[in-house]
Parts: C-alpha cells; sequence; structure tokens
C-alpha cells in the first residue's frame, strides 16, 4: 500500500525521488507518525514535498488516495508490510543510491518490531509511549498543558477533510504568471563591474604588494563589484494595449521590487514614443524625449514593452502620432533610432505571442531592437541578451549589423 | 522515543503541522527549510524552539555578498598582516587568526545549538550548494590549519527563506520543508490572545472581520501582517475606540497598510460597505 501511495504521487506528478521516500520511512519506523492518519499527513508532505507550489496538487493526491481506506488504514500494519519486502524503483540515481545505503533497513525493522512489542505492552498506561488520547501533551486531541489546541487544524478533522479543503490552491505555479516569477527573471539582469565610489581592502593585491616590499605592507584598494545594470523601463499605454495591461503592470512591479538594480526608471508612451515620454500618461506629466536621451547612455539598458502594433505613418511621418493634439515634428521611428544609438543594448518586450507579429509596424521595429514575448521564457532570454550571456539572436536578417557588437 | 518535542512557546504558537515538521527535522537531524508570508514569524519560530528545548540560538543572517565560507570560518588575513608588521604577537600560530562563522561555531561547541539560516535566498544562487557537504556531514576542514572540524552535536538547522530566488533541487531534497501559511481567524484569534489577553471578546472579533476583510482586496500591494495586526489592535486601546465605532469606520488604518495607494484604494465609500458582523 505504502508503495501504491508513492506511485500515486508520482503519477500526480509529484517528483519524489528515494532520497525523500526513505527519510520518511525512517520517520514512520521510528514512531514520529503516532499511528494517526493527521500526523502521517502533515510528516509525508513535510518530507516528499519541497515547494509550496505543489502543496494543492498534494492534498488532492492524499485526498484521493485515502478518501475510501481512511478508516482501515493502519500506518504501523502498512509499514511492516513495506519493510518485509520493500519495492525499490529498477533504475536508481547516485544520490538514491547512497541515501538507501544510508538507511540499514533490516536495522530499521528489527528496531521497529522491538518497538512495537513493547508498546503493545504497555500503551495505556505508561508515559513514555504516545498514543490517542493519551495524557501526553503530544497526542492528536488532547489537551496542550499550556491550553494550546493540538487536533488538526479545524479541530479533530480527519486528515482526508483537511487535504480536501484544498488550502493551498492559490499558491499553485502553473495557474499565473505572477510578479514572483518575473522579478526572478529579471534577478538575472546582473552586469557585475567595477564601480565608483567607497573602495574595499584588495588582500590579494595587497599580500602580493607587501611581500615584494620586503614585509613592508601596503594595503591595496579596489572598487567593490556591484550590479551595473541601470535599466530605464518604457511601457506603452496605448488602447491596443489595454488588455495587456495587468501583465505589463506586473512586470513594472517586479521591476520595481527587484532593487539590485543601479538604476531603475521607468516612463510611459502611447503607441510610439515621441518628443515626450510621461510619468504619468493621464495627467500629462512627463518629461521631453531629448532630456531622457541626453540623461542616458550606453550604460543603461532601455527595455521598451509594447504590442508594437499601430498604423506605419505613426512610425514613419511626421505628425504621424496618433493623438489628435500633438503634431510631431519627428518620425517616431526616428525617436526609436536615437534610443538605439544611444543604449545599444536595447531590446522590445511583447505582449502578443510571436506568431501573430507580422503587422508592417512590427517589422518596422523590429529591424531596430530584437523582439522577444512577455512570457517568462521570453524575458529570460531578453534578460540574458542585457546581461551580455547570450548573443543577441536577431529577429530577421536586415537587422542592421551595428546591433550585435 | 527520546527525542526532542518542539510544542510551542507561550508567545509563539505553533499549528499542529508545524509541530510536526519542526520535530521530524530534529529527529532526521534534517534542516528544516521554511518558507511563507513576510511577518508570519519565521524567524521568530527559531527563537521559539530555542526557548522551548531550552538551547542556545546562533544566527546567520545572509546577505547578497555572503559567501557560503564566512558561516564556517574566516581567516582573517588583515589582522595578521598587521601584526606581522608591527611585531604584536607571534604569527606562526595561524589558529588565532581563525575565526569561526556562526554555522562553524554550531559545529565547534560541544552543547547542542540552534542555527537559524535566515533569508537563504539572498545570497547568491551557489550559496546553498556549497552549503550541502557541510550540512550532510555536518564537518569542516580548515585549508590555513589543516584542522577539521566535526560536530559533536548536530545543530537543530533552521533555514528561512522569501522566495527570491528559486532553491535548487539537491539542496531541497535534503531540507524537510514547511510553508507556514497566513493563520486563519481562529489561530489569529490565539495569536491575538497571547499579545493583547485582556481585550474583550467582541472587539477582537470586530477588528478579525475588518482584518481579514482588508486582506481579501484585490486592490491592495501589501496585505497586511499578524505583527501589524498586534500594533493596530494596541492603537485602537490606547485610544479607547469602542466596538460600535469599529463598525462605522476603521480608525488608525495607516498601522495596517503601509502604502499611500493602498490607504487611497481602501478608504470612503468601500469601506462603508464592508461587512460589519
Amino acid at each position: 500500500m505504502f508503495t501504491d501511495f508513492l506511485f500515486h504521487l508520482r503519477g500526480r506528478g509529484l517528483k519524489v525521488s528515494l532520497s525523500e521516500w526513505l527519510p520518511l520511512i525512517r520517520a514512520l519506523a521510528e514512531g514520529h507518525a503516532r499511528s494517526d492518519l493527521s500526523v502521517f499527513y502533515h510528516l509525508s508532505r513535510a518530507l516528499l514535498i519541497k515547494r509550496e507550489t505543489d502543496y494543492d496538487r498534494f492534498d488532492q493526491a492524499f485526498s484521493e488516495f485515502f478518501r475510501d481506506i481512511e478508516a482501515q488504514f493502519d500506518i504501523d500494519d502498512e509499514l511492516l508490510q513495506w519493510l518485509a519486502d520493500p519495492i525499490l524503483p529498477r533504475e536508481l540515481s547516485d544520490e538514491e543510491r547512497a541515501a538507501l545505503e544510508a538507511l540499514d533497513l533490516d536495522e530499521l525493522r528489527r528496531r521497529f518490531e522491538e518497538r512495537r512489542g513493547e508498546q503493545d505492552e504497555r500503551h495505556d498506561g505508561g508515559s513514555r509511549w504516545i498514543g490517542t488520547g493519551g495524557t501526553s501533551p503530544f497526542g492528536h486531541g488532547g489537551t496542550h498543558p499550556t491550553g494550546v489546541r493540538i487536533g488538526g487544524p479545524g479541530g479533530g478533522r480527519s486528515a482526508v477533510q483537511v487535504a480536501s479543503d484544498r488550502r493551498f490552491r492559490n499558491l499553485r505555479s502553473d495557474r499565473v504568471l505572477d510578479t514572483r516569477q518575473i522579478g526572478m527573471a529579471l534577478r538575472r539582469l546582473r552586469r557585475l563591474g567595477k564601480d565608483d565610489g567607497l573602495e574595499e581592502l584588495d588582500i590579494d593585491a595587497t599580500i602580493d604588494v607587501s611581500a615584494r616590499n620586503g614585509g613592508d605592507i601596503d594595503l591595496v584598494f579596489a572598487p567593490p563589484r556591484r550590479n551595473r545594470i541601470k535599466l530605464l523601463l518604457l511601457i506603452d499605454v496605448g488602447g491596443s494595449m489595454d488588455p495587456h495591461a495587468d501583465l505589463s503592470e506586473r512586470l513594472f512591479s517586479a521591476a520595481h521590487a527587484a532593487n539590485h538594480f543601479h538604476h531603475f526608471e521607468h516612463l510611459f508612451f502611447h503607441n510610439c514614443p515621441y518628443e515626450r515620454l510621461y510619468s504619468d500618461i493621464y495627467l500629462g506629466k512627463g518629461e521631453a524625449t531629448s532630456d531622457v536621451l541626453r540623461r542616458i547612455d550606453t550604460t543603461w539598458s532601455v527595455l521598451f514593452v509594447g504590442d508594437a502594433w499601430m498604423s506605419p505613418y505613426e512610425l514613419t511621418h511626421a505628425g504621424g502620432a496618433i493623438d489628435y493634439f500633438h503634431h510631431n515634428r519627428t518620425t517616431g521611428l526616428e525617436w526609436l533610432r536615437r534610443f538605439r544609438e544611444r543604449c545599444p543594448s536595447s531590446l522590445w518586450l511583447n505582449p502578443e505571442p510571436q506568431r501573430i507579429w507580422a503587422a508592417p509596424s512590427v517589422r518596422l521595429i523590429r529591424q531596430l531592437f530584437p523582439m522577444y514575448e512577455l512570457t517568462l521564457d521570453g524575458i529570460a532570454e531578453a534578460v540574458d541578451v542585457l546581461a551580455g550571456r547570450r548573443a543577441n539572436r536577431s529577429a530577421e536578417d536586415t537587422v542592421e549589423s551595428g546591433w550585435l557588437h | 522515543m527520546n527525542f526532542m518535542q518542539f510544542t510551542g512557546t507561550d508567545s509563539y504558537l505553533a499549528s499542529a503541522e508545524l509541530r510536526d515538521a519542526v520535530n521530524v527535522a530534529i529527529a532526521l537531524e534534517k534542516p528544516l527549510l521554511i518558507k511563507g508570508e513576510p511577518g508570519t514569524g519565521k524567524t521568530r519560530l527559531a527563537e521559539a524552539i530555542a526557548q522551548d528545548l531550552d538551547l542556545e540560538l546562533l544566527s546567520w543572517n545572509v546577505k547578497s555578498t555572503s559567501k557560503a565560507r564566512d558561516g564556517l570560518y574566516v581567516y582573517d588575513t588583515v589582522q595578521r598582516l598587521n601584526d606581522a608588521r608591527f611585531d604584536d604577537r607571534d604569527i606562526s600560530d595561524i589558529s588565532q587568526y581563525i575565526k569561526l562563522g556562526p554555522l562553524g561555531q554550531s559545529f565547534r561547541d560541544n552543547r547542542r545549538r540552534v542555527l537559524l539560516i535566515d533569508e537563504i535566498d539572498k545570497a547568491d544562487m551557489e550559496f546553498p550548494n556549497d552549503l550541502l557537504h557541510e550540512l550532510d556531514q555536518m564537518s569542516f576542514h580548515i585549508d590555513e590549519t589543516g584542522e577539521t572540524v566535526t560536530a559533536e552535536q548536530r545543530p537543530i538547522v533552521l533555514v528561512t527563506s522569501n522566495n527570491e530566488k528559486e532553491l535548487p533541487d539537491a539542496f531541497l531534497r535534503r531540507c524537510v520543508f514547511h510553508f507556514i501559511s497566513f493563520p486563519d481567524k481562529a489561530m489569529m484569534n490565539d495569536i491575538v490572545r497571547v499579545h493583547h489577553p485582556e481585550v474583550e471578546e467582541e472587539l477582537v472579533r470586530q477588528v478579525l472581520i475588518a482584518f481579514y476583510w482588508l486582506r481579501e482586496q484585490t486592490e491592495i500591494r501589501k496585505r497586511p501582517s499578524t505583527s501589524e495586526l498586534i500594533d493596530w489592535i494596541a492603537a485602537l486601546r490606547r485610544a479607547g475606540i469602542a466596538v460600535e465605532t469599529l463598525q462605522e469606520k476603521l480608525p488608525f488604518l495607516g498601522v495596517l497598510l503601509k502604502r499611500e495607494q493602498d490607504l487611497e484604494a481602501i478608504s470612503g465609500p468601500r469601506q462603508r460597505r464592508r461587512p460589519v458582523s
């Protein structure tokens, strides 16, 4: 039955290996489950599941497996059966083999049987053994001397009932692309470099120089290495971006919360950046794009977020801006080109899937910037390019060669 | 069966599942990895275990620059260099320049310790893997002196993570894992009682209704946590706010919500539409 439980968990997509299974067997053999399925539920979750995102899947699997057999399931009997004939996977990883060697199953069984014999004799009156309803403060359903409720959460409910509550449904990772995940992807955006400012003692160089001086100490200082990434996030809040507003906002809050950047700034634009960029698009607060361009330099990375979906003339014509009251003298494409010249490591994240990047405006922009999907994979890829870990895989052959430096 | 049993303390209430996880980690001598929302008492758990089992606590607060070796020992080369230059001491004895870190200290001490490795996810991605060997073997080698330090009393190791980074699989496989979920109303009631034993029951009931309602509001970016709730009740009590007032409006919201946008989102009409009993 135990083996069935292991395979049931695996069948539900939980990657439980022998390295996790054997410690559970040991814990049970040493009596930690206290013959109580609720405790068994806690123990098996603590030892087999290593991510809260798998808690829900575990709860489902647990309640499925034990729903009909909860009453007659005797942990000790099952364990004894398993120990008598341990079914193990045929192929073991090195780590699993080591775990198996570290645990002497025969010895474990011997001690378990010994303890069981002892327990049967003196279970009711003894103070040493923990049992249901006993005087020990650790038993299920009892009351703690200090008045703390013991029992399962909700008081006296069975393990299957608790598991079928599915309390951890919201923690599943396959549901949402959340800020944390984007944050983790952005975290890889590090470029360590020598920094100005405070210096720290360079021990190797100090020893080297002092040795050459015949023992006369000469302290050598070097600037510490810090993340030098300066990130400018430019976000399109134009009408066609409305369906993606939530996604861009999550990217934004993730970048904002990732406080490991040297500098982080964000500004908004509408369809395409022209003379002005906005810190608050609804109020029209913002600053001149030329000022922004002056402030940043090659050490910055500019990340555009937009669907790049517009009429081509919004890019190619003076006065093409979509806002009726705005007349741009310089074309949108020219502004974009200035950004690229100023910060060669700039790129574009597109919330639309790549298969519909066919619009002429998308093609024009991709000639200037490498474009990635605004998905976890896309962000990870973009971040690797920005951090210089991956050569720029340019979108189209027409991309000018200046990019790959 | 003389293994140690953690039961929680007067000021730290541990749920049954948390106690089971702690105790099995102690019994199997595996590190216990704790995750959970901020304010669910991850760090305080280490203090509670130490207090409950009457052991000394050693803390290692991990920073982004932390290296795994720093936890074991630091070789103070600068001091030795200085002594060499100014002839203060006999510098041939390197061991006097070896300073043990919290992990090294917990191995060296001949009494059992609780070791807290706090916020392990702050360090470099490789950091947890660099600790694997030492945590498995509970011993390490000091290259400079050729000494091997082996733990006679394996420390109880508690590791906390705030999920800033994924931890490596090899590390996870060696840990016992527990996710502290946010306390439900009944548990929270018990927690509040610990901190404010003499507050009237009806006030706590109303406060909890308001508190959990706030946590459900999707507009709020930074959801209030337990410690903020405790502070809020303290503020309400000090100002002598009556239960009836609480049904009308929520005073001192700034104690619960720290972001201006969150405060704005929840002010005015929304508040009046909330459930009050």
